[in-house]
């Protein structure tokens, strides 16, 4: 009987000290677990003048202006139309590197390879968000 | 000259202005009614294929809830131009029976070449249609990402100093209400 007391307390107490504890959690944006989340800023893609710089080596590189315009479709592609072999110069873009004009096997084409098409798989356009934690990370010089 | 003849001589002048006022409100108003979006779509060829296509950009959905119709575009504004323009709609009518671009495999075996003919038609005009909303005098090259404001510096400035432009507004603002053809290629001077 002593047991089964001492047992009920301990769970009583249990449950009161971890419903103590939820109250206090706070999701990395601020907002309670009991209370409806904040609706999230609107964010824009970022115009960065030169480039973002690399986190680590070979990282595709993060793409410095707006996208959202432009279409990459079965008919068209619309970063092709300054970064492409042709057009790079005139428009002052960077050119596609050279390992994207290279299909499965190693042979070099005279256009951009399938496999490559799709640019924004890999090149990523940025929002102006900031971190929702503060870090030190420093990126490969 | 008798009274009758007066009479029936003014008879004939009042016919005659009641009869033009008929016929040239009758005119205009048929020549706005093939002027409004609602006309240009009322054909499959158009709604299914350019109209969806431009509900896609910023001439379409923007932040101002502003948007330009199909006429405001293709259509100029100046009752000359206008007139002439609608002239050469007969064509498209002509095609439009014959079934010229009525399925959308043949829409794209046609777009570059339709593409071509408005391209070439804004470049003989110095894009008089973009300029109807888009003027450098009211442009702020400021409020524009830095891409954009470096490749119409040059421009402003012929435009301000009343300088010959070197260059229009279609020649690098192509593909930016519908999508591009297939095989287009930024390259050529079309």
């Amino acid at each position: 009987m002593k047991k089964i007391a001492l047992k009920t307390i301990a769970a009583l107490a249990a449950i009161f000290l971890s419903t103590a504890v939820l109250a206090e959690v706070q999701s990395l944006r601020g907002d309670k677990l009991d209370t409806m989340a904040k609706k999230p800023a609107n964010m824009k893609l970022i115009n960065v003048k030169g480039g973002i710089e690399r986190s680590f080596k070979l990282q595709p590189p993060m793409v410095p202006h707006e996208v959202d315009k432009y279409e990459i479709n079965l008919k068209n592609n619309g970063c092709m139309k300054c970064h492409s072999e042709t057009t790079y110069e005139k428009e002052k873009a960077p050119r596609v590197g050279d390992s994207h004009y290279l299909d499965r096997d190693g042979n070099v084409l005279k256009t951009l390879s399938s496999r490559r098409y799709f640019c924004t798989q890999c090149h990523a356009a940025q929002m102006g968000a900031d971190p929702l934690v503060q870090n030190n990370f420093q990126g490969a010089k | 000259m008798s009274e009758s003849k007066k009479r029936s001589g003014l008879f004939l002048v009042g016919v005659g202005i009641i009869a033009g006022i008929l016929l040239w409100g009758g005119f205009n108003t048929a020549m706005e009614m093939t002027n409004t979006e609602e006309f240009c779509i009322s054909c499959h060829e158009m709604e299914n294929t350019v109209y969806q296509e431009l509900q896609e950009t910023i001439h379409f959905t923007n932040r101002t809830g502003v948007r330009a119709t199909c006429p405001d575009c293709h259509v100029p504004k100046e009752w000359i131009h206008k007139f002439v323009r609608k002239i050469q709609a007969t064509n498209e009518l002509y095609h439009k029976v014959m079934g010229t671009i009525d399925t959308p495999e043949k829409y794209e075996a046609k777009r570059l070449e339709l593409a071509q003919n408005v391209w070439r038609s804004m470049k003989k005009t110095d894009s008089r249609e973009c300029r109807n909303c888009h003027k450098f005098i009211s442009m702020d090259l400021d409020k524009q990402a830095p891409r954009s404001s470096e490749q119409h510096d040059p421009h402003y400035w012929d435009a301000v100093d009343g300088n010959e432009p070197q260059q229009t507004c279609i020649d690098c603002h192509k593909g930016i209400a519908h999508s591009l053809p297939q095989g287009y290629d930024p390259n050529m001077d079309y």
